[in-house]
């Protein structure tokens, strides 16, 4: 591929990563955000890690339904360890060993 | 709030990177693959590089590398970008709550660094309190920088280091549980996670691409907001 192709599609992408994380900040910031869009907003969070972490865990990347996959039997003692001691750092490590040891034996 | 201003300098850079680590930990492995697959598709480490800076977004540079190694059109690979990427609009709409009365300037800096990880490890720390946007903002570069080392690493030598090493590749995945639970203040927030990722579940095997993500944690958000608005009004308020 020419150089300048690959500079107008990576030009193209970086509008189109940038522009939907900075317009609806930018516009939303600068106002008083009606109550109703607070409260919806304020759903969002949990809602967006739902469907970013679930789907992961009961799927790869061919897209099947699959029971039993080290992503999903990990998920389990890295859940209790995230609601014990509710640390990011810790909750990795635990996490890696339990997928690494899942991956052992599933 | 005297204290907090007075210890910004090595304050900002050290609480910013203590929280940003786990999320460089986890792009490790996904930039070295990401690097490989460039090279692979005939980028070198200059042309990763300059993808990584200018996009700063995994999962799209992801389609992106393929559908060039493939010959897709220009547009066709942009349009795939944004439709991946829409899912940032919902995230940095939920930033407007904590980031409220930021100058411009500020929020289009913090606006390139939004990306699924920072969100959410932001979000947390905001809610939990004792953090500011200047502490956000380290948390974001922090996390680009690892990217943008981690994919032109993998393009230069990416082919002499080892897959799935010390279950790395779960890292994000665990992250992403880690800061699902800080999310968890009630039940009910625990209810729309789930009906969010039993909708993305489902939508996912049915439908390619990821528009998943967006139609479930809408749909939750809404149904949600729905719900606890009826109960409110039942309740009597």
């Amino acid at each position: 591929m020419e150089f300048r192709t690959y500079l107008a599609i990576v030009a193209g992408m970086a509008l189109a990563t940038y522009l939907p994380r900075m317009l609806p900040l930018v516009a939303l910031s600068s106002r008083r955000i009606p109550p109703w869009l607070a409260d919806w907003l304020d759903l969002i969070p949990a809602a967006i890690l739902g469907a970013l972490l679930v789907p992961g865990l009961f799927a790869g990347e061919s897209r099947a339904l699959e029971l039993g996959r080290p992503e999903l039997i990990a998920a389990f003692p890295t859940f209790a360890v995230a609601l014990k001691t509710r640390s990011l750092g810790l909750t990795v490590v635990a996490g890696m060993f339990c997928y690494w040891l899942a991956g052992k034996f599933f | 709030m005297a204290e907090r201003t007075a210890g910004r300098n090595g304050g900002v850079l050290r609480d910013g990177l203590g929280t940003a680590w786990p999320i460089c930990l986890g792009y490790v492995p996904i930039g070295l693959a990401l690097g490989v697959l460039a090279q692979k598709a005939g980028l070198g480490p200059l042309e990763t590089a300059l993808m990584s800076t200018l996009v700063f977004a995994g999962g799209s540079q992801f389609i992106a590398v393929a559908m060039i190694k493939s010959g897709a059109a220009a547009a066709a690979i942009v349009a795939t970008t944004f439709m991946v990427n829409l899912r940032h609009a919902l995230m940095s709409s939920a930033l407007a709550l904590p980031l409220n009365g930021v100058s411009r300037r500020f929020l289009a800096l913090f606006a390139y660094g939004v990306t699924d990880e920072s969100f959410a490890v932001n979000m947390a720390r905001f809610r939990a309190g004792g953090w500011d946007r200047w502490r956000a903002l380290v948390v974001n570069h922090a996390a680009n920088l690892t990217w943008i080392v981690s994919t032109v690493a993998g393009a230069w030598a990416g082919e002499f280091i080892p897959a799935g090493a010390f279950g790395i590749d779960y890292a994000l995945t665990a992250m992403f549980i880690c800061l699902l639970v800080l999310q968890l203040r009630s039940r009910f927030y625990a209810v729309v996670a789930a009906f969010s990722g039993l909708v993305a579940t489902a939508l996912s095997v049915t439908i390619p691409g990821n528009s998943h993500i967006v139609i479930a944690a809408v749909a939750a958000a809404t149904a949600g907001y729905a719900l606890r608005r009826r109960r409110t009004a039942g309740g009597g308020r």
